[in-house]
């Protein structure tokens, strides 16, 4: 199981609490993650990427094992203790607005 | 119940003020969608208890909800707003050209008669339409792409279709209006439309007469008269007897002819009621006294309301869609302030009460009235 981390706007948009675990089939890239994400939770459509291009928004930023993967191509692997489910990936609200 | 129900959207959530037909006790529920800008929140007039509300962020984006059940419970609903073809390209504060680019919805019009069908207003300026109960949103195109789009330039909030007036004589009239580009008007159901700013004066615009790119606040009408319409502009309340055709300024006795909201009486055609704002910049009441105008006479002579509302040190804003009626007997006016007030009168505007004091900055207000 993958472990996906919401801030809290999203959290309270699922009316979830804590962490989410979502089975993604491998190989496990960002956008089946969020693709997956999404299928659960139709109400995140739109909210940390555009529906049409695809396009991360600007104020939301991706984390996992430490490093910032928000530029990676959505495409990409994902690190493998977050396929494991040893590490959550980090779906952030970028601190900007004073 | 019977009553009133006010429908409150702030910058930090969504709250429902409900009475009795007194209006004189209130109860506060909310907030709903804490922390999410609610730039409007509205009830279907064929189903009261059919709600919808535009929930946004800056961060997260556009996410649309309704409520069956009178704002008790809600569901989220579909939130794609895709522009139809070639998106086009705008005026940019610059100068320069910028393509468009959906950012919000600011203004939610349900059908007069089908609770699933809502009009949508949308930033970059678009006008958009559910059949569905909001499941799925269809533009309609041909007022973006109309010919003048060009010319249209954002205002101080974004290039945002604010207003939509459905004619209840004649189903297939509607008019609309956008910061900063104007009115216009569609006779056949929004599939085309004319400009409709004949009259209105612009000084700081390059043709102060031009066919488009004027400032429009908001536009309101009765439903007994539509074929009259009120405007408050940037500088200049307006008023139309001919459905938009031409307009005429009625600011009169008004201490400032900047504002942001313009309401209609609901029992009286020519009672109507702006909030005189400073300009520029400043964008607060004059003298730091909080006064809605009222006239009898459908504009040009204007009497300050002021009982019950702040007389000094008051320096807030009212904004565009913060103004609304009730139609009771006597009619309710209330409206609510960027500083978190929100003001009922329960008697046309001649005694005000803050039913709710110290809310997020309020972005819109919408009244019930429940039988």
């Amino acid at each position: 199981m993958i472990r996906v981390q919401l801030p809290a706007p999203l959290r309270r948009l699922t009316k979830t609490e804590g962490l989410v675990e979502l089975e993604v089939t491998a190989p496990v890239t960002q956008r089946k993650l969020l693709d997956a994400l999404e299928l659960r939770f139709p109400m995140l459509r739109g909210t940390t990427r555009n529906q049409q291009t695809q396009k991360r928004r600007a104020y939301v930023r991706f984390f996992a094992c430490g490093e910032d993967l928000s530029d990676a191509s959505p495409d990409d692997l994902l690190p493998q203790d977050v396929v494991a489910g040893k590490e959550p990936f980090l779906v952030v609200g970028a601190l900007a607005g004073g | 119940m019977k009553g009133v129900r006010v429908l409150v959207g702030t910058k930090k959530g969504a709250f429902i003020l409900t009475s009795s037909k007194k209006r004189q006790s209130w109860k506060i529920d909310g907030p709903h969608f804490a922390g999410w800008e609610i730039y409007h929140m509205t009830g279907s007039p064929a189903d009261p208890d059919r709600l919808y509300a535009s929930q946004t962020s800056s961060w997260f984006g556009q996410v649309m909800q309704r409520s069956d059940d009178g704002g008790k419970t809600w569901e989220t609903v579909g939130n794609e707003f895709k522009y139809k073809g070639e998106a086009g390209q705008h005026q940019w504060y610059d100068g320069s050209l910028k393509p468009w680019e959906f950012k919000r919805v600011w203004h939610l019009e349900p059908s007069l008669d089908d609770p699933d069908t809502v009009y949508a207003g949308v930033e970059d300026a678009a006008l958009f339409r559910t059949r569905d109960g909001g499941k799925s949103w269809d533009e309609l195109p041909g007022l973006r792409q109309h010919g003048s789009g060009p010319q249209w330039s954002p205002g101080a909030g974004g290039m945002c279709l604010h207003t939509i007036l459905l004619d209840p004589s004649r189903p297939k009239r509607m008019t609309i209006a956008i910061s900063a580009a104007g009115v216009f008007r569609s006779e056949d159901s929004g599939k085309t439309w004319q400009p409709s700013n004949k009259g209105l004066v612009s000084q700081y615009i390059p043709n102060p007469t031009a066919e488009v790119g004027h400032c429009v606040h908001r536009i309101a009408s009765h439903p007994d008269r539509p074929d009259v319409l009120f405007m408050q502009k940037h500088w200049d309340v307006m008023r139309s007897d001919d459905a938009g055709a031409n307009w005429y300024e009625i600011s009169g006795d008004l201490p400032t002819d900047f504002g942001f909201p313009i309401a209609v009486h609901a029992h009286d055609p020519d009672t109507i009621y702006v909030v005189p704002i400073k300009s520029d910049s400043e964008h607060f009441p004059p003298d730091g006294k909080l006064r809605v105008y009222r006239s009898r006479k459908g504009g040009n002579e204007w009497k300050a309301l002021t009982k019950g509302l702040p007389q000094k040190n008051c320096y807030v804003n009212v904004l565009r869609d913060a103004m609304s009626v009730d139609r009771h007997d006597p009619c309710g006016v209330y409206f609510g302030t960027t500083g978190g007030q929100v003001y009922a009168s329960a008697d046309e505007g001649n005694s005000w009460q803050a039913i709710a004091g110290h809310l997020p900055s309020v972005l819109s207000v919408e009244v019930q009235t429940l039988s």
